[in-house]
């Protein structure tokens, strides 16, 4: 199954975020973790995580820095930082509130028209 | 790991390392970055069973479209765009006929505007003592039009956007610059010559930001483009003086005297055509002065800081301030702007990633020790300006002085928390292009009040 692009592009900050919140790491070792956590589903292209690392850099979410790399290269490696932790509990929510309207659709259309049990204040706001 | 790549694959990876280093918005350290991911991809391919060439031709195909990849970097990093929006070189017909086109109103707006100042002349306003005012006020008016005509060209802005937002500015400038009744060589005669000329270069920055005040990126460049001309207009003003003096002394010896010629004709419309041609060269030739900007910054701070730090030992030393004046304080207002004119070039040149250093730290010394200067001799000056009441040259230099302090002071503010790795650099860059409009907003208020509050005096 391919996963549409705009989707991969509106969940990779939050799932990059996320992947550094767990402990610093690097571009490949983040691709390599997404690619785990999406049990190899979700396919970036992978020159494309660079601007996105980047661009998170420049918000300041995410700091930089060169270190050496076991193969004796040099490696830049990214650390999330407090307005990146802040900025992803943001985005958290913000997803919670997407899938949890998504799942209720989901829901609504498996069970048919029958109305449901469950509160409609969550969809309410 | 690289024990695991053959010989052959390693020639691979040096050709695509090659094709990567072409893309112009990659810089050096990102390819290494991207060559480092493409490595250890093929390592993990081969560990999985595939053949040297497999798993490299496998790794490039998931790196993605090089081209998309540079366009994203570039769109990251407007510094590296900058450099390739303005490269427009190129073998093929199209851009040479667009080159030329380019090079024929580029000159066209620089004869345009030389000759504009010969206009006068030709309604009986010699360039005579009499009229020394008149010159003075409208010098401007011969030039920054044409400059602003060629941004509005180059940026391809409609006619109505061009009308909208350049004719006001320059209509009043003009409108004010002579229907103002100002006693010759009065204070505020002086001081709209010496401020219409900034809210004017702000205007003809509307057209250079095509109209797009909003964006910080394209005030970041503006303010780039406004260093490197400064850069630009002082090696052609050096250029020209020593091609005229030379030419000078050349008819001199034929007995052939131009001492009419030259002032009149030469040094006026020479000057104003250089800054068209100037702004041109910086759009056109931006590789070449990008690399002067940071050294000049780099030489100059370092020495600038020690200047200051000489006059801050030496005040107290000298038993405090002897002469306390309006000088003083435009020389005070002079030393900020110099600061911060330090501060925009480096900030303008500096990679926005890089980590704080060294120069960053004496980048903070320098506005620091700018700003006690500022604050002794405003001390100083504070009582006599209450003892001899306001002239329009005080209120000028001090509003000045305080549009230039709450700058400098903010800078500072941000550049602390840069260096305790609190803020990102960019929010120094964006305090730098929020503040912009101020300088034109000031200039303005200078010219359009002062004449009429201090009585045309």
């Amino acid at each position: 199954m391919k996963i549409d692009k705009d989707l991969v592009a509106a969940s990779a900050t939050p799932l990059v975020l996320g992947i550094l919140a767990d402990g610093g790491s690097y571009g490949y070792a983040i691709l390599k973790r997404v690619n785990e956590l999406s049990t190899g589903r979700m396919t970036w292209t992978d020159g494309m995580l660079y601007p996105l690392l980047h661009r998170l850099e420049r918000l300041g979410y995410v700091a930089a820095s060169w270190q050496v790399a076991p193969s004796g290269r040099r490696r830049r490696h990214y650390e999330i930082t407090a307005s990146g932790k802040q900025a992803l509990a943001e985005r958290r929510q913000q997803w919670e509130v997407v899938t949890g309207a998504l799942d209720r659709v989901w829901r609504e259309a498996a069970i048919g028209p029958k109305p449901l049990l469950a509160p409609a204040a969550g969809l309410e706001r | 790991m690289d024990g695991m790549l053959h010989s052959e694959p390693e020639t691979q990876i040096g050709h695509w390392r090659g094709y990567v280093q072409r893309h112009r918005a990659i810089s050096a350290g990102d390819a290494e970055e991207l060559e480092d991911h493409l490595r250890e991809q093929i390592a993990d391919l081969e560990q999985a069973g595939l053949s040297g060439g497999e798993a490299f031709l496998v790794a490039v195909r998931r790196m993605g479209d090089l081209d998309q990849v540079s366009r994203e970097f570039a769109r990251e990093h407007s510094e590296r765009l900058w450099k390739q929006l303005v490269l427009t070189s190129g073998p093929d017909e199209q851009t040479d006929a667009h080159a030329r086109r380019e090079l024929a109103i580029v000159l066209g707006l620089a004869v345009a505007s030389a000759l504009a100042i010969k206009v006068p002349p030709l309604v009986g306003l010699g360039w005579t003592d009499d009229s020394a005012g008149f010159y003075a006020r409208n010098l401007s008016l011969f030039v920054l039009p044409f400059l602003a005509a060629f941004f509005a060209w180059k940026r391809q802005l409609s006619w109505s956007d061009s009308l909208r937002l350049l004719v006001p500015p320059f209509a009043l400038g003009a409108v004010v610059a002579n229907a103002y009744p100002f006693t010759e060589n009065g204070a505020t005669e002086v001081l709209t010559a010496i401020h219409l000329p900034i809210a004017l270069w702000l205007a003809a920055g509307l057209a250079y930001v095509s109209g797009d005040v909003g964006s910080h990126r394209r005030r970041m460049d503006f303010i780039r483009f406004t260093g490197e001309w400064v850069v630009y207009y002082a090696l052609l003003a050096l250029g020209g003086g020593v091609l005229v003096g030379l030419t000078t002394a050349g008819f001199a010896t034929l007995e052939v005297n131009l001492s009419t010629v030259v002032p009149e004709w030469v040094l006026p419309c020479g000057a104003l055509g250089a800054v068209i041609i100037a702004g041109w060269l910086v759009e056109a030739k931006q590789s070449v002065v990008e690399n002067i900007a940071p050294v000049l910054t780099r030489v100059f701070t370092p020495l600038t800081t020690l200047m200051l730090l000489a006059l801050l030992v030496a005040i107290p030393a000298a038993g405090g301030l002897v002469e306390v004046d309006r000088t003083l304080l435009i020389l005070v207002d002079l030393i900020l702007v110099l600061v911060l004119g330090l501060l925009l070039y480096a900030l303008s040149a500096r990679d926005p990633h890089a980590p704080p250093d060294t120069f960053d730290r004496l980048q903070l010394l320098l506005v620091v020790s700018a700003l006690a200067v500022d604050a002794l001799m405003l001390y100083a000056m504070f009582g006599r300006v209450a003892e001899f009441g306001v002239s329009p040259n005080k209120a000028a230099a001090l509003g000045l002085n305080l549009v230039l302090l709450v700058n400098l002071a903010w800078a500072a503010r941000l550049s602390i928390g840069f260096l305790r790795r609190r803020l990102p650099f960019t929010r120094l860059e964006r305090w730098q292009t929020t503040y912009l409009p101020v300088y034109g907003i000031w200039a303005a208020v200078v010219v359009l009040t002062f004449p009429l509050a201090f009585g045309f005096a």
